[in-house]
């Protein structure tokens, strides 16, 4: 290459990326901790303590909501595997020449805006929504059932929202799998369990592990779902962070809470990578 | 492999008859892939049919009769017309402006090495897994402590910076599979790295490129979070909507949703025509 100008040609290249999000990523993160180290309120102005107890202090109070938070980030994770892992499959191996269309038809809701779905899957839920509401003029279901309000409806909803991150990482690691190696074991008088179990599923790890980042994240962190969807009783940690925020302005408290947040899914994400044997976190994610 | 003679019309008509019993089998899982995508689209099913809905109140859940009032009245509310004008133009700054940048910065990390590059890689994986309410909640921190006036400008510079990762990585992707001999080669002819950028790598990443573009394009228009946090009292199509969900969220949200579904519909379809007619 170019001598200097060759060598200087990467730099030049990442310098406008890197910069802006130094300035916009990294910058705010370390303001937002040095902010969750400091007690005053908006009024009087902020004071740097370096202590931690807005962290102990917040932990203590809203420990339940980061329970809840993690507990349905699970629950609604969980039920995205089980929910995409069957279409990817069939896709991925049945689809001929519809995989496209298939796919395309499972992206859809993303046309549509994340509020507008949310509100779309309240209506689907609502009592006396064009839904439950005929069925249960029909009787098919009792009195009083209902199901928006209950932890049931967020869960439901975050599933809804996020499942097509858990179908695409799946779809692509299946896809991926060279049919050669599914027959030869089925020459090695594998039967079709053994050769799911012991070659397919192995193989398609890496994609379930890639969606279990792009949803468990955005899933437990989320706080729309819990707020159109769950009323007051099922809130979660993004819900409390958000009315600390705008309705209380306890910024240390709530830059603690959300740097709490951000360290307990990366701890959680980096200890998953390890027991599931994937050593490179940036491939399986960054794909 | 068959002894047919005519192979456009024949095999596409044997296989599956012969296949049939094979068929049977896997309906199941069939069925089920399509009974999700019906339960995946059946919201907005629900949001197309109610933006038809001839409601009188505040509430629009239930069905009271087809009309087209809707339609014809979509640009009545004024802050909701706004609001869409916001969300778009916001939409297509940052795709602009993402697109370029980050175009760059997937070239630099999918051809060269340098120092830095692992560091960078990793910020890159942070901001896409970063809880989105922590890139919200830390920008605000940011505007709080530098007492910025939180605005248009605060939402673009928020969704530039969450997008750029996403184009960056898309773009890498592209690059990384690319055979460099055919830019060795341009350069032995003599182009220097303006034309050969111009006419030789641009042409190549360009699908990568445009994915990209699309991507940052759709994050930017469908935000809520980040713009949540980052807009002061500026307000979008999502927040819009956000809003409206305590009083009752009017047809016209439906008309808009609808359109902007159609829209981005009829682009996909048709860019996915052009670029498999391209690969025959």
């Amino acid at each position: 290459m170019g001598g200097v100008r060759g060598r200087l040609a990467p730099y030049l290249m990442i310098l406008p990326g890197g910069l802006w999000l130094a300035a916009f990523f990294l910058v705010p993160l370390v303001l937002m901790v040095s902010l969750s180290l400091q007690t005053g309120n908006l009024i009087d102005g902020f004071q740097q303590t370096l202590h931690w107890q807005n962290y102990t202090d917040g932990l203590s109070t809203y420990g339940d909501k980061f329970v809840r938070s993690l507990w349905y980030g699970l629950l609604a994770t969980v039920a995205c595997i089980a929910l995409a892992y069957p279409a990817a499959y069939w896709i991925a191996f049945r689809g001929g020449r519809a995989k496209s269309t298939y796919l395309f038809l499972l992206l859809l809701p993303y046309f549509v805006s994340f509020i507008l779905r949310t509100v779309s899957w309240k209506l689907v839920l609502t009592d006396n929504g064009p839904i439950l509401g005929p069925l249960r003029d029909h009787g098919v279901l009792p009195e009083d059932f209902h199901v928006l309000d209950t932890g049931v409806a967020v869960v439901s909803g975050l599933a809804y929202n996020f499942l097509p991150f858990m179908v695409l990482p799946i779809y692509v690691a299946l896809e991926r799998i060279d049919p050669r190696v599914v027959e030869a074991a089925y020459d090695l008088y594998a039967s079709r369990a053994q050769a799911f179990l012991r070659v397919i599923l192995p193989l398609s790890l890496p994609g379930v592990f890639a969606g279990v980042i792009m949803t468990f994240v955005p899933v437990s962190s989320d706080y729309v779902n819990a707020e159109v969807l769950g009323g007051p009783q099922n809130t979660m940690i993004g819900n409390v962070i958000q009315t600390e925020y705008f309705n209380n302005s306890a910024y240390p408290t709530a830059s603690a809470l959300s740097f709490a947040l951000m360290a307990i899914l990366l701890v959680g994400i980096f200890a998953y990578a390890r027991t599931l044997g994937t050593q490179d976190v940036l491939e399986a994610a960054g794909r | 492999m068959t002894t047919h003679t005519k192979p456009p019309v024949t095999p596409a008509k044997t296989p599956p008859r012969r296949r049939a019993p094979r068929r049977r089998r896997i309906s199941g899982l069939h069925l089920y892939t399509l009974v999700l995508i019906a339960w995946l689209l059946l919201p907005i099913a629900i949001m197309i049919l109610f933006g038809f809905n001839d409601t009188r109140s505040k509430q629009n859940f239930e069905w009271q009769g087809f009309t087209l009032r809707w339609y014809a009245h979509l640009f009545d509310k004024s802050d909701l017309t706004a609001a869409v004008v916001n969300s778009l133009t916001i939409a297509l700054l940052s795709t602009l402006i993402t697109t370029v940048i980050g175009t760059f910065a997937g070239l630099a990390l999918g051809r060269y090495r340098f120092r830095g590059k692992g560091s960078t890689n990793l910020v890159l994986f942070m901001a896409i897994s970063c809880p989105e309410i922590v890139m919200g909640a830390s920008l605000l921190s940011m505007f709080v402590t530098f007492n910025l006036p939180r605005g248009y400008l605060t939402i673009l510079l928020a969704h530039v910076m969450f997008s750029i990762a996403f184009v960056a990585v898309t773009v890498r992707a592209r690059v990384v599979g690319l055979d460099p001999a055919v830019e060795e080669a341009a350069q032995d002819l003599g182009a220097g790295p303006w034309t050969r950028f111009r006419l030789v790598t641009l042409p190549m990443i360009m699908p990568g490129v445009l994915a990209g573009a699309l991507l940052a394009f759709v994050l930017s228009i469908d935000d809520f979070v980040i713009t949540n946090f980052t807009s002061g009292a500026t307000v979008t199509f999502p927040l819009w909507i956000y809003g409206s969900t305590r009083t009752g969220t009017p047809p016209q949200v439906n008309v808009m949703g609808t359109l902007i579904f159609a829209v981005g519909v009829l682009i996909a379809v048709v860019s996915a025509r052009r670029s498999a007619r391209a690969r025959r």
